[in-house]
This record gives C-alpha cells, structure tokens and sequence, in this order.
C-alpha cells in the first residue's frame, strides 16, 4: 500500500517541541496552532488519545459528558457538564464527545474517548509525528534542548513534555516486583472463585475490586490509611462514586475486607501468595493467604534522562516540581502539560488540589500555557479587552456561575480584571490564581474564583489587589448556584469598592 | 519520595519522637508532601484555607508585611496557630531555595491531634515555649 502522506515535522530545529499526543499533548497544539505558534508534535504512539488507547482497564471513564443541561453543546458554558471533550474555539469543533457517545451511560466507555480524541484532531487537522519515540535529552551552550529520537535529532529552545503519568509504581516491597500491576490484569473470568488481594486503596484499587466482584470469591483491599471517598471530601480527592460498591460490600456483607494495614512483604507458597500485613494503629501483624495478588500501587512520570538535565522532581509519583505556567522550577524552558501539570500545585486552599491531573482541568491549563508561552518566548503579548464600568460586577458574577474554567479549576484557575490608567477596568481572560496573588508589582485588578472547603458547597471569592496588597472575599454560597443575586451584587461591590471606585469614576477615554 | 524513606525522615523529628514505625508510616500516608520553588510563597498572610505544615527539608522565611522575621528549618513545624484558630494567617511563609514539607489540611488537623496524642502533646510543648518567648520579651 502507498504511503499516503510523508510524515510531518522531520528532524531538524523547531521554534518549540511538543512531546505526546494524549488528550494533554493535543489540547496544547490546537491551542498553540490558534495562536499562529509554528512548532513540532511527536509521538511513540501510532495514534492519538495517549493512555486512553488502553486504560481505564474496564474500559470506562470516570468523567462524564452529560447530554441535558439547558445549555447548546457547542456552547461554552456546556463545557460545565463535559468534562471530556477538548475545548475548540469555533464552536462546530466543540462538545466532540457528544457525537461519539451512544447514550447508554454518561461516562464514555474507553472506545468512545479514543474516538472521540481521534475525531478532534481529524476535524481541526492537529498535525502529529506519530511513531516518533523521543529517548534522549540534552542541552547545548546557546541553550537549545537536543531531544534523540527514533526519527533522528530535534532541537528547540522551548520543550513541553506531554507524556502522561503512566508507568507503573511498585513500592519498595520484598516479593512485590513479582505481583502484576494495575495495567497487567488478566481477562476477568481467570480470577472466577478465587481469593484476590489488591494493594492500594485508590481509585484503581477500587476500580479493579469493582470489577471483579461477580468473579473473585474474596476481595482484600490494603494500604495503610483508610479509604478516602470523593463524596465526603468534595473534590476528586478518594474513590469516586462509581468505584464505591466494593466498600458497601464490606460494610454489609463481608464479601470484601478492607484493611488499615502496611505491607510488609508478598511470598509465594505453592500455587498461593502469603501476604503479611500490620495494622498501623494497633500494631497487629497477620499473614493473609490468597491466590491472586495486584499492586494498584500507582503511576510515575516516564521522564526518562530529564532528572540527568536537572529537572528536579518530587513524591512518589516522580512529578517534576513546576512553575504556576507549568515551566520546570529548576530547567528553564522545560515545561510540561497534560496530567503532569497535577505537580504545580497552585493555592491547595483547604488542602484540595487542583483538577489538573484530570482532562476537564489541565485542558484550560494548556490554553493558560499557549498564551504564556506566546508572550514569554514569541514576544506575542494579547491584549485585554476594556470594559464599560457598569459591566464589571455583572462580568464576573456570571463568570462565576458559569464559567467553565473556574468550575473545573477550583482556586486554582481566575477571571483576570485589571485596572488600566488609560484604558479603565481590562479583561485580562483566564490565567493562574497563584500568579495573581503572589506577583510582586501587580496593577490594581480583582480576580474572581470558585472555592471548596471540602465541607459547604462551593462559592466564589474575589481577590482585590490594590496597592499590592492582596485580600480576600468571599461570597455568599447559594443552594441553586446561582451567584448572580443581590446578596452577589452588594458582596461583589463591597470588596471592588477600594479598588474601582476612584479609577471607575474617571471617565474613560 | 517513598512512604518507607519518608517515615525514615520523619523519626528524627521532635514532634514524631514517640511514634511507633507503623504510626509514623501512617502519617506519611495521611499527610501530603508538597515541594516549593525558592520564592514560592508558602502560607499567605490574610489568606484562609491553610494546613499544617511540618518543614521535611530546606528553609522558610517567616515574612511579615514584607520584612523576614525568622527562619524554619527541617522539624519545624508552621500553620498551627491559623488551623487551630480558624483565621488566616498573620505571616507570608516564602521557601527560600528548594522547600519540601508534610501538609496536613485545616480540616483534618483536630481528628489527627487527637487520634495521636503524643504528637499533640509535642505541639502543646512548642506553643508553651513560644508563649514564654513573646512573655520575655515583653517583660
């Protein structure tokens, strides 16, 4: 058969380099390609969608796309409700998944968001070097990142690593390296009337118990502190709803035993596994015997030589340590998006992270990062759009309610206002609450999130800059959500009132 | 950063002295670790949301109204007095050069203290010796 086209982007020297293709990868060229950014994308996959093209192992998302909410699915405040398509500028790219989903669930089945990333990309032409597996890093005197690739040698000032979160993390446990991992889990019917102890007590753990609930005749979940459930701590934090049933198992019928215990090491004894385990709290071992053994024990970031170049990393999962613009915090030039971006941490205000490791939050940070990288490294700087003073407190109230970013990226994404001597109150977009807060010689300006303290339901805060000093103020919650009401509107106005009561009664020009 | 090397890390610390391993392993389980660029604010004066934060290594700055007034180092510990108070805190926390610490979140603080007495015990200790500090020097 005759190729049909040559492979875009061959080696040589690229403005900018982006590694990966899954959903992280993708978002950022389209929104770097909107931009008029000339750069490279490569792959080591045939095709796109990145860990989608196998994983989750039970071939269902966790994240749903919700096909009746008031809103047009080629609608921005759709978004909302979608947390699985990428985001388009033109609206008949938008709500792709929409298309792809045959109705059955909300949650696109594994199949569906791979086509669903293929169909964006096919549709907004994203132009990918597949087959291209990057393997060595260096940089050169004038500062240029040298990436050896199967395909040959690239190089670029600026390099984003898109690579996912995807390999397999076995803690340093005697007999562990022996025990399959999460992606290594056998056809479902093996594990029929047979004893299975999972290690880990995250949303794989659960995923996996789950699924094996009509099969397996006893399953033990393991880790050392209890199950966390993301609907007591109100974020993505614990296993989430879908994966709870094992848990209701345990309480109710005690076909599922769920263990506050460490491990201390895995052996095999004829055809079974002796796992031996102590209990942190009471400090009680007991050595379970089981036939099957899976370590649900987490993922690392496939950095490859980076840590070599001095990219500094941090925790168990490897994840380099980042700028708020998701840029290595000891390499500059390096950066990073998709899932990555979970190790900027940003504000973590009542200890919950952002959502950045999950495709509804780190598709706004790849917008957030083109633009960053447009401004800091191709001198393109947008400029915001002035706003009638009377449209300020409106503006942002309906941001609030409605704006996606803010939704998905709780305290860690904003609505950007800053006060112009010349051209009054400017909409400077979406862009990093951390960046806001912590710049040292800001502009006046207010920047409006949404905030969860693990514990009410959400409202959203304002911060007030004035003379460089930053305050907060939060705003009443609402049990519709709704945040566009008079007791908004006054909250809203009390805390601009320093800031835009002598600039907006200027006139403007 | 491994649980194992984590607890390791932990059991030199005065706070955690009198911890059994298995009990030290579970609050490296249940606290998170956060890392911070050198400049990255930490805690934000006036702002609310904070944990407690236990210095694993590196140094912070405590900055008042821009002005350093002293510095935290491996086992110190900082936040308590915002998670215990419920207000935001009165002083910036700044890394200075690269600062990882143990987060515990506000909410989650008062379970903790009292599922580990002794760790309370030690925090107990710290706040008197800084009662007694701020006593001496106002006297």
């Amino acid at each position: 058969m005759a190729e049909l086209e040559p492979k875009p982007f061959p080696p040589g020297r690229y403005p900018l380099i982006v590694v990966g293709s899954g959903p992280g990868g993708l978002q950022l060229t389209y929104c770097l390609r909107r931009l008029g950014i000339d750069h490279a994308v490569l792959s080591a996959d045939d095709a796109p969608g990145g860990m989608f093209r196998r994983w989750p192992v039970f071939q269902r998302m966790l994240s749903w796309t919700k096909p009746y909410t008031g809103f047009d699915r080629r609608t921005r405040e759709y978004e909302r409700y979608d947390w699985n398509s990428l985001l388009a500028e033109d609206d008949q790219h938008r709500g792709v998944m929409t298309e792809v989903m045959d109705g059955t669930s909300y949650f696109p089945s594994r199949p569906e968001m791979e086509r669903g990333l293929a169909l964006f990309v096919e549709r907004t032409r994203l132009q990918v070097r597949y087959g291209c597996r990057w393997e060595t890093t260096r940089q050169e005197a004038n500062g240029d990142f040298v990436l050896g690739t199967s395909d040959g040698e690239y190089r670029a000032p600026v390099v984003v690593f898109a690579v996912g979160v995807s390999q397999p993390f076995r803690p340093p446990i005697g007999g562990l390296a022996e025990v399959p991992h999460y992606g290594e889990l056998r056809a479902v019917e093996t594990y029929a009337d047979r004893r299975v102890f999972i290690i880990g007590k995250q949303n794989s753990g659960f995923e996996i118990a789950s699924g094996l609930l009509p099969w397996a005749r006893q399953i033990i979940l393991a880790s050392p502190s209890p199950a966390k459930l993301s609907v007591n701590t109100h974020s993505l934090v614990g296993v989430r709803a879908r994966y709870v049933q094992p848990y209701e198992d345990s309480v109710l019928a005690g076909g599922v035993i769920i263990l506050d215990a460490s491990i201390e090491g895995v052996k095999r004894s004829g055809g079974a596994y002796e796992v031996s385990t102590r209990n942190a709290r009471e400090n009680v071992s007991l050595v379970l015997e089981v036939d099957d053994v899976i370590a649900a024990t987490g993922f690392t970031t496939p950095l490859r030589d980076l840590p070599d170049l001095g990219v500094r990393t941090v925790g168990q999962s490897g994840l380099p340590v980042q700028t708020p613009f998701w840029e290595s915090a000891s390499v500059p030039g390096i950066y990073f998006a998709g899932t990555i971006n979970q190790g900027a941490q940003g504000l973590m205000k009542h200890g919950i992270p952002s959502n950045s490791g999950a495709v509804q939050g780190y598709r706004y940070n790849a917008r957030v990062l083109a633009r960053h990288l447009a401004e800091a490294h191709f001198g393109l700087k947008q400029r915001g759009r002035a706003m009638a003073t009377d449209e300020v407190i409106p503006f942002l109230l309906a941001e609030a309610r409605f704006g996606p970013e803010l939704w998905h990226q709780r305290s860690y994404l904003a609505r950007i206002v800053s006060i112009d001597a010349d051209r009054g109150v400017v909409d400077e977009g979406i862009s990093s609450l951390a960046v806001f807060v912590d710049q040292r010689d800001g502009p006046d300006g207010a920047a409006i999130a949404l905030e969860s303290n693990g514990r009410d339901d959400l409202y959203p805060i304002v911060y007030v800059r004035h003379n460089n000093v930053v305050r907060e103020h939060p705003l009443p919650p609402n049990p519709l959500l709704d945040f566009e009401r008079e007791e908004h509107r006054a909250a809203i106005a009390a805390a601009l009132g320093p800031l835009v009561s002598p600039s907006l009664s200027r006139p403007r020009r | 950063m491994a649980v194992g090397e984590l607890a390791d890390t932990i059991a030199g610390f005065a706070l955690f002295a009198d911890l059994t391993t298995p009990q030290r392993e579970n609050v490296v389980d249940v606290f998170t670790e956060q890392w911070f660029a050198d400049g990255e604010k930490v805690l934000r004066q006036g702002l609310t949301g904070s944990g407690l934060h236990i210095v694993l290594d590196g140094t912070a700055a405590i900055r008042i109204d821009g002005v350093d007034r002293a510095t935290l180092r491996a086992g110190d510990y900082f936040g308590e007095i915002s998670v215990l108070l419920g207000e935001a805190p009165t002083a910036d926390i700044v890394a200075i050069g690269p600062l990882r610490c143990l987060v515990l979140p506000s909410s989650q603080v008062e379970s903790f203290l009292k599922a580990n007495p002794s760790v309370m015990f030690r925090i107990l200790q710290g706040e008197a010796r800084k009662v007694r500090t701020t006593t001496k020097w106002l006297s």
